[in-house]
């Protein structure tokens, strides 16, 4: 029984993954990634070459505008597609009379999203190989900066993918969907940018800022400090979302 | 196969199925028909697992459809109406992606894949992208992922739904051979497909079963017994008539004159045929004949009955 579940949510995982790819919107999204971070790649190098002083490679590079941007924008194309399009299409009347739980359907889905998030950053790795190999300097202090760095952007892409999801599953309209999920996704990370707004440490609204925002969880990880809390936060929040996107996408098939 | 109680099914204030109960046996075809909006499609969404009724049950293949809804599932093929279908997928890889999600295993596939693109004729287009097929192949598409996995059971909502001639003749042949490994409840409401491939209809209007039997004996029971045309010269028409209403089995007659000929119109008592007794009262009376006929009632006329006329 196990296996079998294994197997059936291999199978849609895999038909997620493939679908992703057969939509020239994909390519479209490499490319405008491919550009945009070898551009903030560029512009690290630049920092580091007038000496400013003390950022490693990899803080430079995941602490720019250039790298926030492309990152809130990517959600909503990625994840867009995913209930929106079955839902016009009335593909989900077969999906969902074939012997599949709506758990696996929405599991697969959002796994689906996040391995096409995954590709997305994978070529970003090489970026640093290549800068140590050509400059000799190191791209960052440590390992643990690496793994910070990566981590936060995986903590991160886990709950930005499922809030994509949740908008996705709430329409049957693709750019609704993208508009809902940007306007979340966007009002979430600038509530994260307050935390730079109020100066005084130690008030109650400046704390919470601080614990919601992107920003500064990525300028804590890339520089190897590791906090719990992010991680505990990014997660928990994930699943709570996860959760209510099974219940909307079940709501709305039964009520149609 | 299967088995259905009080089935309803209310969206908001609509109620769109409405208490119905009726059973397939296994090796039927049986025909949902009614006119749009009856509940046809609710109906087979509901006994597929999309829908969950408002009350009542329903079991397929012994499996109550919405407690082991998965059980079900894997001995139902449905092909929702207008058939979508993903169309950034090739036919065979359709296929055997939609065969393997059914639980067709891995060693399998291949054989399955091939059998259903073979019956279904879709072996010349399996590398083709479904987006740019016809409507008559994507139909067939859609008929070979439902009994992909075997199902005992085929649900198929208006098969042959804008389809031109030659293609129905196709759907229809195809499903017409598929009797004798599935049950099959399917949805139209083109008359003379139930005729053909029907073994029993059920007619659904408003969400109501207005009638339920075999296609002859709707007929015979709804249309009555039909009516008789006899056509004939005789030297007084009314005379005639009346004449012809004292034979035993006719109740009655009508007439209406075509040129120098009598064309009567005789309704017979139910289960009686009176044609021989009309050619024998014309053989008597030296009538000039030129038709004793009985023209065959159409499911059009019993549809027409039951469902209320004009309203389809």
């Amino acid at each position: 029984m196990k296996a079998e579940a294994m197997r059936k949510f291999l199978i849609l995982f895999g038909r997620e993954v493939s679908s992703a790819f057969h939509q020239p919107l994909a390519y479209v999204v490499l490319f405008f990634f491919l550009i945009v971070t070898g551009f903030n790649f560029q512009a690290g190098v630049t920092l580091l070459n007038t000496g400013a002083g003390t950022v490693t490679m990899v803080q430079a590079f995941f602490n720019t505008v250039y790298f926030w941007f492309p990152f809130v924008l990517v959600f909503p194309l990625i994840t867009m597609r995913v209930f929106a399009e079955e839902a016009k299409m009335g593909t989900i009347e077969t999906l969902m009379t074939a012997p599949v739980k709506d758990a696996q359907v929405v599991a697969a889905k959002y796994s689906g999203c996040l391995f096409f998030y995954l590709i997305l950053w994978a070529p970003s790795l090489l970026y640093f190989v290549v800068f140590q190999e050509i400059t000799g300097v190191k791209a960052a202090e440590a390992v643990g900066s690496y793994v910070g760095a990566y981590g936060m952007l995986l903590l991160m892409g886990l709950l930005f993918t499922s809030i994509g999801c949740l908008a996705s599953a709430l329409t049957d309209n693709q750019i609704v969907a993208a508009i809902i999920s940007f306007a979340a996704i966007l009002g979430f990370f600038f509530l994260g940018l307050l935390s730079f707004l109020l100066p005084s440490t130690g008030t109650f609204l400046r704390e919470l800022t601080y614990y919601l925002s992107p920003v500064e969880h990525m300028m804590d990880f890339s520089q190897g400090l590791f906090d719990t809390r992010p991680v505990v936060f990014y997660i928990s929040s994930t699943l709570l979302v996860l959760f209510a996107t099974f219940h909307i996408f079940q709501y709305r098939r039964w009520k149609s | 196969m299967i088995k259905v109680e009080k089935l309803t099914k209310r969206f908001g204030g609509f109620t769109a199925v409405n208490g119905i109960d009726f059973e397939v046996q296994k090796g039927e075809i049986v025909g949902f028909l009614g006119p749009n909006g009856a509940g046809k499609s609710t109906t087979m969404r509901m006994l597929s697992g999309f829908l969950p009724p408002t009350s009542g049950k329903a079991e397929v293949a012994g499996f109550d459809v919405f407690a082991d809804s998965l059980q079900a599932r894997e001995h139902i093929g449905y092909m929702p109406e207008n058939v979508p279908l993903y169309t950034d997928m090739r036919v065979c890889e359709f296929l055997r992606y939609r065969a393997a999600l059914k639980g067709v295993p891995g060693r399998r596939l291949r054989e399955r894949v091939g059998d259903v693109l073979e019956l279904c004729g879709l072996k010349d287009v399996e590398k083709k992208l479904i987006g740019n097929l016809s409507k008559g192949y994507r139909q067939r598409v859609g008929l070979a992922d439902a009994m992909s996995h075997e199902p005992d059971l085929l649900i198929l909502d208006e098969p042959t739904i804008g389809l031109d001639p030659n293609q129905i003749r196709l759907v229809r042949d195809l499903i017409r051979n598929l009797r004798r490994h599935h049950t099959i409840l399917l949805s139209t409401h083109i008359l003379p497909e139930v005729e053909m491939l029907c073994s029993r209809v059920i007619i659904i209007n408003k969400g109501r079963i207005e009638a339920l039997d075999t296609p002859q004996n709707l007929r015979a029971h709804l249309g009555q017994a039909g009516h008789v045309v006899f056509d004939a010269i005789v030297p007084d028409a009314a005379a005639a008539a009346s004449a012809l209403r004292a034979l035993e089995s006719v109740q009655s007659v009508s007439h209406r004159t075509d040129g120098e000929w009598t064309v009567f119109t005789i309704h017979a008592a139910p289960g009686n045929d009176p044609r021989e007794s009309l050619y024998r009262h014309a053989v008597d009376n030296q009538w000039r004949v030129r038709e004793i006929s009985r023209p065959p009632v159409s499911l059009e006329q019993v549809f027409t009955e039951v469902t209320g006329g004009d309203e389809s």
